[in-house]
């Protein structure tokens, strides 16, 4: 009883912010360590960083304007996820220079909004939430949205799910085996673009990529099944908000003026020791078992 | 060279007849005509940009023909299985990626079906038999990105046999691989058309590895192509005249060696491509 006590600080699930971030939390590391996966697979983390850009910039004007960030995030993202189907995310990324102007006044944007909404605008406090995001102040009324979007990302990866793999091998064979590969790599965009956008209200555009990367990265080093994968990851995601959401709660308990951690850094440093500790093991079986464990590739008779 | 009858053509896997493909003013493939029976083995051997590569996306419908035709299937009837199997030249997934080499060959089977997959005996049986007939029982539960390059090859082979084609288009297989494992492939190849019927169609730059396995060879040079047995084609008279100017044709311990001669008329001819094979391994 009192040992509980001190590890959960009194009042943590009656407090109605902390149940709000526990919600949207868990909804969001779920539907981004299932995009997670994917992105992983196919090597796009790539587009995942564009998003967090550019979904800043959107969030920005959104706060600019009065609007709800989440609306901002979700419509410039789904936006870019068209532009970037209509150049090639492949080819965007091979032109290093071009790519990088474009991110970068995006973010140049985010700085001119929010600037111009903490300066005539009694929004202050807007630039630090939207950039590294503010979990405990999300309305409670944003639920639903989130949940709506978050089925929506997971109904989409369902239907996908095996032509996302079969394109993750090799686009000209899934063409062959006549896989829209148009379609199916705009669905996957959109998806992305939305698991971004809702990892962003969470813990900020800066740090959104680490929920969609992080808990994917430790669930690779665990198995080797794509749905079991899928699994760890979403497990990893939800650890790793909610043991954030506690330790920046009881943070704020601790310290005299009530001013606890920022939950955003609790919950990446989370997903960051989860990263290490899943590494630790496969590199002792490396070690320990030889060649019998999944060889790397070095070690393979060519 | 296309001196089937009428009667043998029907039965033919592939026909392509007079294909011509012009892309952005460059006549890239030249009035190519051959045809590919049933069960055989053919390679369709040429140096880089000769048209290699167009050619095998135009067999696989990813490139349209300007002028001709390319006609796959011969057998009567509808068939609810893909007629061609593809072997891309290599797959580029993470090692890490999250995907055994079994999982790989179950998406031959239905990975171009929208849902996830659903496990059955029936599906874990035949990939099993696929994976033993292309001899990757070994390494099935391992990640395909951390397979070598020939096992890798193996289980993209068993992908595409899963779902019994009549034909395996395979790009440059043996490009990245050891010359051991290039021989496995090669008779694994060898056997998969003798023995299950299905025509085997591949490309390389090297017609060495291949020259005991080959039933017919499409030699490609400068867009155009001239196909029949080596004997045939691996000639100096025939080779001289589908590169416009002089080479050689040598056949040293076992090998065969394409060298250019000294380009025959015209001062002002360019540089000639180098033929493959040019230089002895």
């Amino acid at each position: 009883m009192d040992l509980s006590a001190i590890i959960i600080e009194p009042g943590f699930f009656s407090n109605q912010p902390v149940q709000t971030a526990l919600v949207v939390s868990a909804i969001t590391a779920v539907v981004s360590a299932v995009v997670g996966v994917f992105t992983v697979i196919r090597g796009q983390s790539f587009a995942g960083h564009a998003f967090s850009d550019i979904g800043g910039a959107g969030a920005s004007g959104a706060v600019l304007v009065g609007a709800q960030p989440l609306l901002g995030f979700v419509t410039l993202n789904v936006a870019a996820a068209g532009v970037m189907e209509m150049i090639g995310i492949r080819r965007a990324r091979g032109r290093d220079l071009a790519t990088g102007i474009v991110l970068g006044v995006a973010l140049g944007f985010s700085a001119l909004f929010l600037f111009l909404a903490t300066t005539y605008t009694s929004t202050s406090g807007a630039t630090v939430s939207i950039l590294f995001g503010s979990l405990f102040t999300v309305a409670p009324s944003l639920i639903p949205v989130v949940a709506v979007l978050g089925a929506f990302v997971m109904a989409l990866i369902a239907i996908l799910y095996r032509p996302l793999l079969l394109t993750s091998i090799d686009y000209e064979l899934a063409a062959v085996r006549g896989v829209p590969i148009r379609l199916v790599g705009i669905g996957y965009l959109i998806a992305l673009a939305l698991a971004v956008s809702l990892s962003s209200i969470t813990i900020g555009a800066i740090l959104s990529t680490a929920l969609l990367v992080g808990p994917p990265a430790t669930a690779l080093r665990l198995t080797k099944r794509t749905g079991t994968a899928i699994a760890v990851a979403s497990a990893v995601g939800v650890a790793a908000a909610w043991l954030g959401i506690l330790i920046s709660y009881d943070t704020a308990s601790w310290s005299a003026d009530g001013n606890g951690w920022p939950v955003s850094f609790c919950i990446v440093a989370v997903v960051f020791v989860f990263y290490v500790s899943a590494s630790f093991p496969s590199r002792l079986g490396h070690r320990v078992r030889g060649h019998h464990q999944e060889p790397v590739k070095s070690l393979e008779p060519s | 060279m296309t001196g089937e009858t009428r009667a043998s053509e029907d039965a033919d896997v592939l026909v392509i007849k007079d294909a011509s493909v012009v892309l952005a003013g460059r006549t890239i493939l030249d009035r190519v005509s051959f045809t590919v029976a049933p069960g055989s083995f053919t390679g369709l051997i040429g140096s880089n940009g000769a048209g290699k590569t167009t050619l095998l996306k135009t067999i696989l419908g990813l490139v349209k023909p300007t002028s001709g035709t390319v006609s796959i299937g011969g057998a009567a009837g509808p068939r609810r299985d893909p007629i061609v199997g593809y072997v891309p030249q290599k797959i580029a997934l993470e090692p890490d990626a999250p995907l055994r080499a079994r999982d790989l060959i179950g998406l031959g089977l239905d990975g171009h079906r929208y849902g996830m997959t659903r496990p059955s005996a029936r599906r874990r049986n035949l990939i099993d038999e696929i994976l033993a007939a292309v001899n990757a029982t070994r390494f099935a539960d391992r990640r395909v990105g951390r397979l070598s390059g020939g096992e890798q090859q193996r289980v993209m082979i068993a992908h595409a046999l899963i779902s019994r084609p009549r034909l395996l288009l395979l790009d440059e297989p043996l490009a990245n691989l050891d010359i051991g494992s290039s021989h496995e492939v090669v008779e694994l190849l060898r056997r998969i058309a003798t023995d299950q019927g299905i025509a085997i169609v591949l490309t390389a730059h090297d017609m060495n590895p291949l020259l005991h396995a080959m039933d017919r060879i499409v030699y490609i040079a400068r867009g155009r192509a001239v196909s029949g047995t080596t004997a045939e084609v691996v000639r100096t008279e025939t080779l001289s005249e589908l590169y416009g100017y002089h080479v050689e044709v040598i056949h040293a311990a076992g090998r065969v060696l394409v060298a250019a001669g000294e380009a025959g008329e015209g001062k002002n001819a360019r540089t000639p491509p180098a033929p493959p094979d040019s230089q002895v391994g």
